[in-house]
């Protein structure tokens, strides 16, 4: 796969490693035992069009928010997680 | 006898002639020779078994599709089994060999399986071998494996080299034949950055097997003329024995670039024999041509039985006639014109067969050839070479060579890579590409469906126009050249009844229309069932040449159309890839890197005993000459460390350095107790967890001034923490002002630990009053200067227990560093100490380490649930509050002492251990706990271990077993506070 880097253009996505579902951007107050437990267990396995944090680490260590469709590897947004 | 089937003509050099043996009898063939051509000339079509029956096989295609003729080339660590003969280019001095007999490839022993047949059906593995289930692994297996089986591997390490690399291209054409060439130069000649590739030696692919002319220039003038103006344009590169295996995601493709597979094996050390290549196309152009298939009939395997298509290739290619009677059998016109062009090469086409009635192509057949309309062949003789055909009519034809022409499918394999399926297209009685290709792949010649060579040349230039335009280019202006464009008209037959005995589908693996017929009839009709149960198409040629007549006879069985039936999923390689090119320069010590530490020249010299940690070396103990065991030279250098003083490389430790107004509030939110007050110039011990709750890491933080800290981390670690930091500050604290850097590298960092610590230390800091006691603390750190100026960094901070500092310098004095400390302790009695006294120091100390931070332990479990800070938010805060991970009847870290000979290494503890209570059974519901981590404790004189154990941290004193039925131990065992040797610290503070 290519991800197109926000700041660097097309890299391989031999570069990166990847964590998992974007929703772990939302992390909720401590004092909710409940939600933690949804943000820490529960995620979407989408067939389709997929929100997911990908690491540049043999690059320039930007996390990034990308917009990837899990059938067909389309990647059709990459954003800098910083920014999102 | 040898005979000599050469012809005139081909593209062989009849200057060049080269030397080759087969099974130990010498041949000759000539440059430009394939393997199979050159025993095609000596008139060898018997080349090997098959692979269940042990039938005797020919060779049947002319390229990579072949299913057959799989030879040994070379010998010892040059031995290459299962090499095809159709595509191995000949070379002087080959030594060959034929596969899966025993004895001799005329008198195979094994050959016994084909009169074993009718038990030998689909499933018979599944079937037979399945009682008594004992016998599975000590016969069964062995025997299927001595007796169906591929070539033999040497043993020995493979003597060539193999590389990766990386391409870039705008434009990237699969395939050099007739469409692919004029692509090609069409995208040249638009200065678009182009790549044409193809499998073979030679570009041109069917122009070079057949005979035509292309804008009134024959096909080898317009090769000449074409490849001449694409070899004078820099922005085209043409690869040769280059193979593109697979499509991947978004203009991704694998290719195999065979560099020195034709040069003789003494040559292969002097250079790359394979690149495996990942080529990166904006556009690509597929022109991957089409394959010939056969028709199944009975006893159609036998040598001298062969594709019409690769019969002319011989003649027309290498100039070598397959057979001096040959009988073409076929259902198309691709058949009736290949018997024309063998017949104009001057073989000897005695009869050719076509299972329609009259075609119009007919006319064109020569006169001396005998043509059987509506013929179908119903038998073949000759176990070795085929000596007759017999037709349904009766009629006994004599032959040595049968040409059948089946039909073309085309080569469409690259389109379905992504879950592609193909088309049926019942004009063709093929399948043609999916319409929705993968990103950037256009379509052209052949592979589309096109069957003239006029048809090639005019998709070539549309696709080539496309792709022009596309990457914003202008199609220069040329009219697409005029070329052959006659009809092709197919009847499709897959197999022709009427035989008494096998006819087989997949040549490779002997799957027979029967076995299709019976899988069928048990219930596998759906197309992935049949083949993982028949096997078919599962050989290492895929079933180029039998998926479809597969397919087809499946279709016939189950009353369904060909299209509803389905193909199989199309994946990745095209052709087998060797494992040695995946590999690359990644072999054996180069699998991956290996890092040293700065000491590691140093510490080699000394004769150090090298443990790999992560990927790095570290130096474990430090044997003295008349050592003979390890646990000598671990325990002298713990008991050396504790009276005088000590040094250990430690710069392998995780180093992060932290800066930015906010760092402060940073740390504090990724580590799980306080760090919000602590002073400049103060390091604090920091317990980092996983937002699960469970701890993550630990390590020490030394705050250097108000927004500057450095950590340190574990090495198992360094990486994992630093991109969880990375994350925490881009994505859950992106407000905050702070940077990070690793400076793992970049620092050389030595333990300086014992009694005698200050005063060695006093020796080489150039301001001794900055480390006195009241100066720094235990705890304190500080920006010094060594050596008469060289700026170090000092923390005093302890992992052993003893009065310690952590020293550290810019990475490249690191060697010099150790040297100095060597020389200038001598007085002080110091001891260079490898990681295994470390280990045993801390155990002695119960620290916790990477058996206790195992990822499963929470902080409660290690005894550091204080720690947890409750007024302020932090990583893992939430979830470490769970009651599983904090119930005070959960494990707890504790020391376990034996109560019997505690100095007998045979009564050490040994890890994971299971924790029982002394009057238990050893089951797992008395289970209380395991054993993380066991040393010798040279202070204690005893065998120490750390443990996990329920209520631990309550049963101080209690007596228990460490139960190990792996190493058939059961010691008693006493329960004790993890701070084995000085718990009150008070050597810390000397």
């Amino acid at each position: 796969m290519i991800i197109n880097h926000p700041l660097l253009g097309p890299r391989d996505a031999s570069e990166f490693t990847y964590l998992g579902d974007a929703s772990l951007l939302m992390r909720p107050n401590s004092d909710d035992i409940d939600a933690y437990h949804d943000y820490i267990h529960l995620r979407d396995n989408p067939d389709g069009l997929h929100r997911e944090l990908w690491f540049h680490e043999q690059g320039d260590r930007s996390w990034l928010v990308i917009t990837r469709n899990t059938a067909t590897h389309e990647i059709t947004k990459v954003e800098l997680a910083r920014k999102t | 006898m040898k005979k000599n089937m050469r012809i005139k003509g081909g593209m062989i050099d009849r200057k060049r002639p080269l030397d080759f043996t087969f099974n130990g009898r010498k041949y000759a063939g000539f440059a430009g020779d394939t393997l199979a051509s050159a025993l095609l000339a000596n008139d060898i079509h018997l080349v090997g078994r098959s692979f269940k029956y042990h039938r005797p096989r020919g060779i049947f295609t002319a390229n990579s599709a072949e299913p057959n003729a799989l030879i040994t080339i070379g010998t010892g660590a040059h031995q290459n089994p299962n090499s095809l003969a159709t595509t191995a280019e000949l070379y002087n001095g080959m030594v060959c060999h034929s596969q899966n007999h025993l004895g001799s490839l005329g008198f195979d022993l094994l050959a016994f399986n084909d009169f074993l047949a009718p038990f030998l059906g689909a499933g018979f593995y599944y079937k037979t071998f399945m009682w008594p289930a004992s016998f599975w692994e000590k016969f069964y297996e062995p025997m299927i494996r001595r007796a169906a089986g591929l070539g033999a591997l040497s043993g020995l390490d493979d003597p060539s080299h193999y590389d990766k690399g990386h391409r870039h291209t705008d434009v990237l054409v699969i395939g050099g034949g007739v469409a692919g060439l004029r692509a090609g130069l069409l995208a040249g000649r638009a200065k678009l950055k182009v790549i044409i590739a193809d499998e073979d030696f030679h570009f041109g692919g069917q122009l070079l097997t057949t005979q035509g002319e292309i804008d009134g220039k024959s096909y080898k003038e317009w090769l000449q003329t074409t490849l001449a103006e694409l070899a004078s344009m820099d922005n085209v590169t043409l690869m040769p024995r280059t193979t593109i295996f697979g499509t991947y995601d978004h203009g991704i493709y694998g290719a195999l670039e065979r560099r020195r597979d034709h040069l003789p094996p003494e040559a292969q050390p002097q250079g790359v024999r394979q690149i495996m290549w990942k080529i990166m196309a904006k556009s690509a152009i597929l022109a991957s041509g089409a394959s010939e298939r056969p028709i199944a009939f009975s006893d159609n395997d036998r040598p001298g039985i062969m594709l019409a298509s690769a019969s002319l290739a011989y003649a027309q290619r290498f100039g070598v006639a397959t057979g001096k009677r040959i009988t073409l059998m076929t259902n198309n016109d691709s058949g009736i014109d290949s018997a024309i062009a063998l017949h104009a090469k001057g073989v000897n086409v005695d009869a050719v067969i076509d299972s329609r009635g009259r075609a119009e192509s007919h006319h064109r057949l020569p006169k001396s050839v005998r043509l059987i309309p509506q013929g179908q062949i119903v038998g073949t003789s000759g176990r070795k070479r085929i000596k007759s055909i017999t037709l349904q009519s009766g009629a006994r034809i004599p032959t040595d060579c049968l040409a059948v022409a089946g039909g073309w499918s085309p080569n469409l394999q690259l389109t379905c890579h992504q879950r592609g399926r193909p088309i049926w297209d019942a004009n063709l009685a093929a399948f043609l590409p999916p319409n929705q290709l993968p990103q950037g792949m256009l379509l052209a010649g052949a592979v589309r469906g096109d069957m003239s060579t006029q048809a090639c040349l005019n998709s070539a230039t549309q696709a080539a126009t496309t792709a022009i335009k596309t990457l914003g280019k202008t199609p220069p202006k040329s009219a697409t050249p005029t070329a052959e464009n006659r009809p092709y008209t197919i009847k499709p037959l897959w197999s022709m009844k009427g035989g008494k005995n096998r006819q087989f589908v997949d040549l490779q693996n002997d799957v027979t229309a029967k076995d299709i017929a019976q899988a069928h009839q048990e219930g596998y009709s759906s197309v992935e069932h049949l083949k993982r149960y028949t096997t078919l198409g599962m050989a290492t040629d895929q079933g180029r040449s039998s998926n479809l007549i597969g397919l087809a006879l499946l279709a016939e069985a189950s009353g369904k159309t060909i299209p509803e039936t389905g193909t199989t999923m199309f994946r990745p390689p095209y052709t087998p890839v060797p494992i040695g090119a995946f590999a690359g320069r990644h072999r054996g010590r180069h699998f991956r890197p290996t890092r040293l530490t700065p000491s590691h020249r140093w510490a080699a010299g000394r004769g150090a005993s090298f443990v790999e940690a992560g990927a790095w070396l570290r130096a474990e103990w430090y044997p003295h000459k008349h050592e003979t065991h390890w646990r000598q030279s671990v325990d002298r250098e713990v008991i050396a460390t504790r009276a005088a003083v000590g040094v250990c490389d430690v710069s392998t430790l995780g180093k992060i350095d932290i800066q930015g107004r906010d760092a402060t509030q940073f740390i504090n939110f990724v580590y799980a107790n306080a760090f919000a007050k602590l002073p400049v110039g103060k390091v604090r011990y920091g317990l980092m967890l996983r937002d699960d709750g469970f701890v993550m890491d630990d390590g020490t933080t030394a705050r250097m001034s108000d927004t500057h800290y450095i950590m340190t981390t574990t090495t198992a670690n360094a990486v994992s923490v630093f991109r969880h930091l990375e994350f925490c500050r881009q994505c859950l604290r992106p407000d905050l002002d702070v940077q990070l850097i690793s400076t793992t590298d970049q620092y050389a960092q030595y333990a300086i630990a014992g009694p005698n610590a200050r005063r060695l230390l006093t020796r080489i800091i150039d301001d001794s009053t900055a480390i006195t006691n009241d100066a720094m603390p235990f705890m304190g750190c500080a920006e010094i200067s060594i050596c008469g100026g060289i700026p170090a960094r000092l923390f005093r901070i302890s992992f052993s227990g003893e009065l310690a500092y952590e020293l550290a310098v810019a990475r490249n004095y690191g060697d010099a560093l150790i040297r100095h400390l060597m020389e200038l302790g001598k007085p002080d009695g110091i001891t260079p100490y490898g990681v295994e006294a470390l280990g045993v120091m801390r155990i002695e100390k119960g620290h916790p380490a990477g058996n206790e931070l195992n990822g499963q332990t929470s902080a409660h479990h290690l005894g550091l649930g204080r720690m947890l800070a409750s007024n302020k938010d932090y990583i893992g805060k939430a979830m470490a509050s769970r009651h599983e991970l904090t119930r005070t009847d959960g494990v707890r870290l504790v020391g376990l002492i034996p109560l019997d000979r505690p100095n007998s290494i045979g009564d050490s503890i040994g890890a994971g251990a299971h924790i029982l209570p002394i009057n238990s059974g050893n089951s797992a519901k008395d289970d209380a706990g395991w054993v993380s981590s066991v040393a010798y404790s040279p202070m204690l004189g005893s065998s120490i271990a750390l443990a996990f154990v329920e209520a631990g941290d309550q049963r101080h004193g209690e007596e228990m077993r460490a139960y190990d039925p792996l190493r058939a131990q059961d010691i008693r065992v006493r329960l004790t506070s993890p701070h084995f040797f000085d718990p009150e610290g008070s050597r810390l503070h000397g």
